[in-house]
């Protein structure tokens, strides 16, 4: 029944469920201390830089927008790497992490298509457009739910493992066929003011706090994810142990 | 394997098969619209291929669930787990995929012609449709197998393989779409929609049965 | 609206729904500490492995 033997000799030494909770229960707190005080920081850097030359004010929901459209990005990322470690590597605790992945990464993906939606009314008008990123966006968002409903709908958990880790490669694999169609499609959004060729192109006052906002709301994510994790071990521990004694109950 | 594509083509094309349950529904997609939208040719006529897509794609995404499970509940399916490991399982899928496109939703696309007539299509629009449809639509066969494969084990898994699978198919759509209304709208460019379109088709018809199979053997385990 | 009443919106429904996930995800992990203490409590045993 249990294909997991958790010995020492695994591969990376948190394949052991009970090693990898204590571990993050002395990881956690200062991950969380680190992404509030990130965050904070930014936030009051963020605020007293100068307003931008054309939006005025509302730039300064960049500084959680973007942030929030990146983690959309790297939790998808994240459960698409811990996929291939269920499917090729068998890790132990990939399939946790995929399931745990899920439902945060779905929580700041919708939070970056409202605070989009909110920062584009005053700048385009409207609080919905269908441009190249938003829609993207939007699809990936289906893709995270599409997942959580799977991962609800199969009790078993190994079976729910491979089933999922098959569908977020899947998805993964899509997000480079979405976009370009996408963009195909239609282009209305901003163009890339960060990464690009040529350097950033929002100048250094605005640049640090939406740097160090979106290292503050990956630090937050990451905490999440490991707590969520441990709760999903705990879980899944509670349901053998249920098991168990039903069946003591059983035969008693 | 054509036993095989023969066997899935005959099951599907009966009764209980659910193949003639997809044209229905596609030709009921079809008439609601103009009820919803009014009775405007030239409106019917502007979102005519878009709306035979769309009816197509639902119509389409109908059927999958029962893609594995008629198998599943006779046994079948253990048996080609079994006698059909690895790349062999890939191509069992990949002849069933192809079984369900001709038998569920090849007519969908014969029919579109006579659904284009009413919503006042022009017969430019319409072939163009038509043959959209016919090189798009495999690819949502073979990316909706992946989603047949994962909820392969669940009772009510329709309704959950087709909300997984949206997502997956919206290049096909858009790109479909696209050729489409590019051979009625003059300046727009017809082939390079159409190649992309053609090339997903195959891609999918690659990773498609593949990661299916993947997960019809791991599902089993 | 002016501008700072979508700002301050932005910001508030983020922190709305970042508390709501951290409250969940905290909820959710005292919930399981909770059913793990009354399994033990009631004599249960895990085996020495992951089960």
């Amino acid at each position: 029944m249990n294909e997991n033997v958790a010995t020492g000799w695994s591969i990376t030494a948190l394949a052991n469920p009970t090693r990898f909770i204590s571990i993050a229960d002395k990881v956690i707190p200062w991950l969380g201390g680190l992404a509030a005080l990130a965050i904070a920081v930014a936030l009051w850097m963020g605020f007293n830089a100068p307003e931008d030359y054309q939006q005025g004010v509302t730039v300064r929901i960049m500084y959680i927008h973007v942030p929030f459209a990146w983690l959309a990005m790297f939790g998808y990322s994240m459960m698409a790497a811990s996929a291939l470690g269920t499917l090729v590597w068998r890790h132990p605790l990939a399939d946790v992490s995929v399931k745990a992945a899920a439902p945060i990464g779905a929580a700041f993906t919708l939070l970056a298509l409202v605070t989009g939606s909110i920062w584009g009314k005053p700048m385009w008008g409207t609080w919905w457009v269908w441009d190249a990123r938003l829609t993207s966006v939007f699809v990936l968002f289906l893709m995270y739910l599409g997942l959580i409903a799977l991962n609800r709908a199969l009790d078993d958990p190994s079976r729910a493992a491979k089933a999922s880790a098959v569908l977020a490669l899947i998805g993964f694999v899509n997000i480079p066929i979405i976009k370009f169609s996408v963009d195909w499609w239609n282009t209305l959004h901003q163009p890339a003011a960060v990464f690009r060729m040529d350097g950033p192109t929002i100048h250094a006052s605005l640049l640090w706090p939406l740097m160090i906002s979106a290292l503050g709301f990956t630090l937050l994510f990451l905490t999440l994810h490991l707590m969520a994790m441990r709760t999903e071990i705990l879980r899944r521990r509670v349901t053998a142990m249920r098991r168990l004694a039903a069946r003591r109950a059983d035969k008693g | 394997m054509i036993a095989l594509f023969l066997r899935d083509v005959k099951l599907g094309l009966r009764a209980g098969g659910g193949a003639l349950v997809g044209i229905l529904f596609f030709l009921a997609v079809i008439a609601v619209v103009p009820f919803g939208v009014g009775p405007d040719l030239n409106l019917l006529a502007r979102i005519g291929p878009a709306i035979l897509w769309i009816g197509a794609l639902l119509a389409g995404l109908l059927g999958l669930d029962r893609l594995f499970q008629a198998d599943r509940e006779d046994g079948a399916l253990d048996v080609l787990l079994v006698h059909a490991p690895g790349f062999n399982l890939a191509l069992a899928v990949l002849v069933k995929c192809l079984a369900h496109w001709t038998a569920a939703i090849l007519p969908l696309v014969v029919a579109s012609p006579l659904l284009g007539l009413f919503m006042n299509m022009t017969p430019q629009g319409i072939g163009a449709t038509a043959l959209t449809l016919l090189v798009g639509t495999p690819a949502i066969a073979f990316i909706g197998a992946v989603g047949a494969a994962v909820a392969v084990a669940l009772p009510r898994g329709g309704l959950l393989v087709s909300v997984v699978i949206l997502p997956l198919v919206i290049p096909v759509l858009i790109f479909g779409v696209s050729a489409a209304y590019a051979a009625v709208n003059d300046p727009d460019p017809f082939l390079p929609p159409f190649l992309i379109l053609a090339a997903l088709t195959l891609f999918f018809a690659v990773i498609g049965p593949a990661a299916a199979a993947l997960a019809l053997h791991h599902g089993s385990d | 609206m002016n501008h700072d009443a979508y700002v301050f919106a932005a910001y508030a429904i983020s922190a709305l729904v970042i508390a709501l996930t951290v409250g969940w995800v905290v909820f959710d992990y005292r919930g399981r500490k909770a059913d793990l203490a009354t399994l033990e409590a009631a004599g249960v045993r895990r085996r020495s492995e992951e089960a």
